[in-house]
C-alpha cells in the first residue's frame, strides 16, 4: 500500500535535509530547519488518521470512529516549539547582518 | 513533601525564573538574593529527594492521576510521568549543583553588562529544562525539556551580543539542537505508530525490535549524541563553549553531560531488551575513542584558551563514552559482567561528576583572567601567577585532575576506567592512558604561556579576581580535593547505585506498569 500523505512527508524532509547541507544562505537554513519541521508534523498528523474518522470530541461521535487525538496534541506542542526556534534563528539573523553586512557564510568578515 | 519532590524540582525554577525579572526592578541586590535563595531551595529538594531514592525507593509523580495506569480503556494511558530513579538523582544533584556555583560567580562577572536579569533568568530555565529532561519518565516530554533547555542555552550563548562569533556561535549551536529535536520527534512518530505509547517503561516492556523500532533508535542516538558533542558531530562545542561568557560555558558542559545521561537512558533502559547490545556498544566505544583522539590533537593547536578548554571537554566527553560503552558491551554476558563490565560503568559514571567539576574549575578560571585581562589569546598573556595567585592555584588544581594525575579526583574516575577497560581490550586502555599524557601536555602549556615568564606592561596592574568569584572556584577545587582523597565514599554512596540503576532497568520499568 502507497500512502501519499507518507510520501510528502519523505520529500519535506529531504528537501529541508538538502538544503540544510548545501545552500550558503542563512535565511535558507531557517527555511530548511522549517520544511523538515513541517514534514515531522505532518508525519505525526497522518499517523493518527483513521478512515472515515471525525474530530475526537465523544460527545459528537456518532459511532466512536474518531482520528487519535494525541498525535494532535503533539503536532500542536510541536508547531510551538518549532514558531520559539524559528523566531530566535530569525533574531540572530537580524543582529549577524548588523555585525557581518552579509547573510553568505562564507563571506565571514566581521566589520570593525 | 516528599511525594510533590519531583513535581517541584521543575516548577520551583520555572517560577524563579519568571520572577527574576520583576525582582530585578525592585533592586539588583533583591535580585540577587532571590535567584541565590530559589537555588539554595532547590539544592535542598534534590537533596531529600536523593536521600530517599539512593535508599533503593524509586519515586514516580503522575501529572493529574493517582497512579501511572489509573483509569485505561484499553492498555497503558497517556500522560506524563516524572520518574527517579539513582542515576537521574546522581545527574540532578550534579546540575543543581553547578547552577548554584555559576550563578555565585555570576554575580560579579557579569555586573557590567546590561540586561542581567534576563541572564538570570535564562539561567534557571536552563536549570528547570535540566531537571526536565533528567526526570520525564515518557518521551514527549523528554523532547518537550530539550528543545526548553536548547532555547535558554543559544540566548545564554549570544549573551555577548556585541560581538559577531558570539552571534555566529549561537547560529551554528541553534541550527544542531533543531535539528537533534527533530530526529527525536520523528522517532518518536515511528514509536508512537507501532505501540501506541509514549512512556519509556511501557515501551520498553512492548518492544518487538521491528525495523522500525532500529530505524527509532538510529535516530534518537544520533539525536543525543548531537547535543552531547561526541566526535562526529563536535562542531558546535568548540564555537559554543569558546564564545560563550566563561560561566555559561561551565553550565553547558552540564547541560551536554544531561544529554549524555538521555542517551543512555535510551541506550539501557529504552531498549533495555535489544538482542543487539554488543554492537551498541562496540558504536559507544568507538565514538568514545575517537571523541577522546580527536579532541586532544585539536586542543594542542589552540592558542585561544577557552576554544582549548572546549575541545579537552569533547576529549573528556569520550572517557564517559569508554567507560559506559564497555558496560554496554558485556551487558549480557554475566561473568564479564560482574568481572570488569560493572567497574568500568562505576568509572564512567563517577568521570561525568569529576568532569562537571573539574572542567567547570577550569573554565572559571579562564573566566577570571578574561575578566582582569580582557583578551583570551594566550600569546598575549603572561606572568599571571604574581598577580592572581589563587587563580593560578585553582587552574593548577583543574589542570592535574582533568589530566588523571593522583591524588585528585580526576584519577579515581580515570583509574577504574583504566583498569577495567584494560581487561576488556588492553588497546583501548592505553590510547585513554596516552590521551591523558597529551592532556598534561596541553595544559603544562597554559600554565606556562599565561602564567609564568616576564608580565606585559599593560598588566603590571592587575589584582585577584573579587572575592565571590574566588569563592565559586574555591568551592569546586575543595570538591575536586575532597573526592580525590577520599573517592571510596562517593562511590559506594552515589556512583555504584547510580551505575547500578542503569544496569538493572527492570527496577525502572516495574516502578511505573
Amino acid at each position: 500500500m502507497i500512502s501519499f500523505p507518507f510520501i510528502t512527508v519523505i520529500i519535506l524532509i529531504s528537501m529541508g535535509f538538502f538544503a540544510l547541507v548545501f545552500k550558503k544562505n542563512l535565511l535558507k537554513l531557517v527555511m530548511a530547519i522549517h520544511i523538515m519541521a513541517s514534514g515531522v508534523n505532518l508525519f505525526l498528523i497522518t499517523l493518527g488518521y483513521r478512515q472515515g474518522g471525525v474530530a475526537p470530541i465523544f460527545t459528537n461521535a456518532p459511532n466512536l470512529n474518531m482520528v487519535l487525538p494525541t498525535v494532535q496534541a503533539l503536532t500542536l506542542t510541536s508547531i510551538v516549539i518549532n514558531i520559539a526556534i524559528v523566531a530566535l534563528m530569525l533574531s540572530l539573523i537580524i543582529l549577524i547582518y548588523h555585525h557581518c553586512g552579509s547573510l553568505d557564510t562564507r563571506k565571514r568578515k566581521l566589520k570593525q | 513533601m516528599l511525594e510533590h519532590c519531583l513535581v517541584l524540582l521543575i516548577a520551583v525554577p520555572l517560577l524563579a525564573a519568571f520572577f527574576t525579572p520583576l525582582a530585578h526592578k525592585i533592586g539588583e541586590k533583591l535580585r540577587n538574593w532571590w535567584v541565590l535563595f530559589s537555588l539554595v531551595s532547590i539544592q535542598f529538594l534534590v537533596l531529600v529527594l536523593a536521600k530517599n531514592v539512593i535508599g533503593g525507593d524509586i519515586q514516580v509523580y503522575t501529572l493529574g492521576a493517582e497512579f501511572p495506569s489509573l483509569t485505561s480503556p484499553a492498555g497503558f494511558p497517556i500522560r506524563i510521568i516524572l520518574e527517579a530513579d539513582a542515576i537521574a538523582v546522581f545527574m540532578a544533584l550534579i546540575s543543581v549543583f553547578a547552577a548554584l556555583v555559576i550563578s555565585i560567580y555570576s554575580l560579579r562577572f557579569i555586573e557590567k553588562y546590561k540586561s542581567t536579569d534576563k541572564y538570570y533568568a535564562l539561567l534557571l530555565i536552563l536549570t528547570a529544562g535540566m531537571l526536565g529532561l533528567i526526570f520525564s519518565g515518557d518521551m514527549f516530554t523528554m523532547f518537550v525539556f530539550l528543545e526548553l533547555l536548547s532555547i535558554a542555552s543559544c540566548g545564554l550563548i549570544a549573551f555577548y551580543v556585541h560581538r559577531g562569533e558570539s552571534l555566529e556561535a549561537a547560529f551554528k549551536y541553534i541550527v544542531i539542537s533543531a535539528v537533534a529535536g527533530l530526529m527525536i520527534l520523528f522517532s518518536v512518530g515511528f514509536l508512537y505508530a507501532q505501540y501506541g505509547l509514549l512512556n519509556i517503561a511501557a515501551i520498553s516492556s512492548a518492544l518487538e525490535f521491528t525495523f522500525l523500532d532500529i530505524v527509532a533508535l538510529v535516530f534518537l542516538v544520533a539525536g543525543f549524541a548531537m547535543k552531547c558533542g561526541a566526535v562526529p558531530l563536535h562542531l558546535w562545542v568548540s564555537d559554543a563553549y569558546g564564545e560563550a561568557p566563561a560561566p555559561i560555558s561551565a553550565i553547558l558542559v552540564i547541560a551536554s553531560q544531561v544529554s549524555l545521561y538521555a542517551l543512555f537512558r535510551i541506550s539501557f533502559t529504552l531498549f533495555g531488551a535489544l538482542p543487539l547490545k554488543e554492537i551498541l556498544g562496540w558504536l559507544v566505544i568507538i565514538f568514545g575513542v575517537l571523541s577522546m583522539f580527536i579532541g586532544v590533537t585539536m586542543a594542542i593547536l589552540q592558542t585561544d584558551i577557552k576554544r582549548l578548554m572546549a575541545y579537552h571537554a569533547v576529549s573528556q566527553t569520550g572517557y564517559m563514552l569508554l567507560g559506559v560503552g564497555v558496560g554496554l558491551a558485556v551487558i549480557g554476558n554475566t561473568s564479564a559482567l560482574d568481572a570488569f563490565g560493572i567497574t568500568a560503568m562505576e568509572g564512567g559514571v563517577f568521570h561525568i561528576m569529576n568532569h562537571a567539576i573539574y572542567q567547570g574549575l577550569l573554565f572559571l578560571t579562564a573566566g577570571a583572567i578574561i575578566y582582569r585581562t580582557g583578551t583570551k589569546d594566550l600569546n598575549k598573556m603572561g606572568g599571571l601567577a604574581k598577580a592572581m595567585p589563587f587563580t593560578a592555584i585553582f587552574f593548577l588544581l583543574g589542570s592535574f585532575a582533568i589530566s588523571g594525575l593522583p591524588p585528585l579526583n580526576g584519577f579515581a574516575s580515570k583509574l577504574l576506567i583504566y583498569e577495567s577497560v584494560f581487561r576488556f581490550s588492553p588497546l583501548l586502555s592505553i590510547i585513554a592512558i596516552l590521551v591523558s599524557i597529551l592532556t598534561l601536555a596541553s595544559f603544562v602549556k597554559v600554565f606556562y604561556l599565561a602564567f609564568l615568564g616576564s608580565t606585559p606592561a599593560k598588566f603590571q596592574k592587575i589584582k585577584e579576581v573579587p572575592k565571590s568569584m574566588g569563592l565559586a572556584m574555591g568551592i569546586l577545587a575543595l570538591f575536586i580535593v575532597l573526592f580525590g582523597l577520599f573517592p571510596n565514599i562517593v562511590v559506594d554512596g552515589l556512583v555504584s547505585p547510580a551505575a547500578r540503576a542503569l544496569i538493572e532497568q527492570f527496577q525502572y520499568i516495574n516502578a511505573v506498569l
